[in-house]
């Protein structure tokens, strides 16, 4: 994937490099400025059987930061921020691939480099008894939950690097 | 044959008459008997649905989920530019600007419409408000959702945004909204039962083709709808993945 470009970046970024599942790697920038996530709405997107976006709604297009263009076909690891843990998305994986719902508090990186926090709930899409690709439904997290999760997340990235 | 219609429960009351209307236009347009039978409540419309006697019935989201993947109903069309959103009211001499200035604690008052109810709870969850936390008074109307807050009663109201809007000015004026949902992809649709499967293109055609003819123009304005429009299988179970993700 397309390394992230300084040109985008709003603030005084950190560098990272991402290595993900499938073995390409990616440079972000990350800064500390948080977008807040819009009352009342819901972010939305879909993807196929293999984490390819198929769909987003308007809402994460104007969260992430990217145009519509840029994000549809792109593995959607293209919004994952390095304060999160490898473990947490493959929980979420294990569990939509055994059919099930998964629920988490995520905090996703943003074209800007900033980030915003939301409550994700994963589900299989099924037409005819079949898994077709996966929904995912972000809303505004409770505020002492999304606390405690990134404390978790901060302890599991400690225990990853270790 | 006969045919047994419903409407889901969060009706208007001001559109009963509207139904009716529509009811005798469909019967007319197919040449078949339909009864059209009003529920006061969500759990004895379920109850009839599960014993298998509706043919006909325009649905709230929830509902058409367990039409659609238990019942094998087909959804046909959706009322035009029409969604379900929800609004989170208190009273307006409260000194409550945000949700997150809510305290666990607080009395809500709703109707047992589900989807609204639904959005509701989901909107207080960014103040750490949950079942848990907060208590909760089913009332019949939303107009009594507003008279609770006025009085005193009960301190959010959850509405749906049409009837929020649709309250007097003197009962609106007394209110403030805190929080109104943007989902656009919520909505009533209109669905047949197996025993009408066969005759589900020619409905939709008629459906569809009402704004053209005079009479049908007529039935839809006493419905309030601007018109009907086609909803594929798709659409339908892209509603239903995302109905699931919030319940
Ligand atoms: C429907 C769906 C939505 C997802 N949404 C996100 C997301 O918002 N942010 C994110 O970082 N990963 C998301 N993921 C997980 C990514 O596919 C990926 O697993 C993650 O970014 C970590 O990358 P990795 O698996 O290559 O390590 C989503 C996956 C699915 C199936």
């Amino acid at each position: 994937m397309q390394d992230m470009s300084l040109d985008d970046i709003v603030g005084n970024p950190r560098e990272y490099e991402l290595t993900f599942y499938d073995g390409s790697s990616r440079k972000v920038y990350v800064t500390e400025i948080e977008a807040p996530y819009p009352d009342g709405k819901l972010i939305v997107s879909r993807t196929d059987k293999a984490g390819i976006i198929t769909h987003v709604n308007r809402a994460f297009v104007e969260m992430s930061g990217y145009s519509k263009e840029e994000l549809v076909n792109q593995p959607h690891y293209i919004l994952r921020h390095p304060d999160m843990p490898r473990a947490a998305y493959r929980d979420l994986w294990d569990t939509v691939e055994a059919g099930k719902k998964w629920h988490g508090y995520v905090k996703n990186l943003r074209k800007d480099g900033g980030y915003y926090l939301v409550y994700a709930t994963v589900i299989p899409n099924i037409r005819n008894g079949e898994v077709v690709g996966y929904t995912s439904v972000r809303r505004k997290p409770s505020p002492r939950k999304m606390a405690e999760a990134l404390t978790l997340y901060a302890q599991m990235l400690l225990e990853e690097q270790a | 044959m006969s045919y047994l219609m419903t409407i889901s429960p969060d009706f208007a009351p001001e559109l009963i008459a509207g139904w009716y209307i529509f009811n005798t236009w469909l019967q007319k347009q197919l040449g078949e008997g339909i009864h059209l039978e009003l529920f006061n409540d969500f759990e004895s419309q379920r109850e009839a649905i599960r014993n298998n006697q509706i043919d006909i019935i325009y649905a709230n989201p929830f509902d058409a989920s367990m039409l659609i993947r238990e019942k094998g109903f087909t959804a046909l069309v959706r009322p035009v530019g029409k969604q379900d959103e929800a609004v989170i009211a208190v009273n307006a001499a409260r000194s409550v600007e945000q949700v997150e200035d809510l305290r666990p604690g607080i009395r809500i008052a709703s109707t047992d419409d589900p989807d609204v109810h639904m959005m509701g709870m989901i909107m207080l969850e960014p103040a750490d408000l949950n079942v848990e936390n907060t208590e909760r008074s089913v009332v019949d109307s939303y107009i009594i959702v507003a008279k609770q807050l006025i009085r005193n009663e009960a301190d959010v109201g959850f509405f749906l945004k049409e009837a929020f809007d649709n309250l007097s000015n003197f009962t609106r004026e007394q209110l403030k909204p805190l929080v109104e949902s943007e989902i656009s992809i919520i909505h009533h649709s209109l669905l047949i039962g197996p025993r009408l499967a066969a005759q589900q293109d020619r409905i939709r055609e008629l459906l569809l083709h009402m704004t053209a003819d005079p009479k049908g123009a007529g039935v839809l304005e006493s419905l309030g709808f601007q018109g009907w429009e086609h909803i594929d299988e798709e659409d339908v179970e892209f509603m239903i993945d995302l109905m699931d993700t919030l319940v």
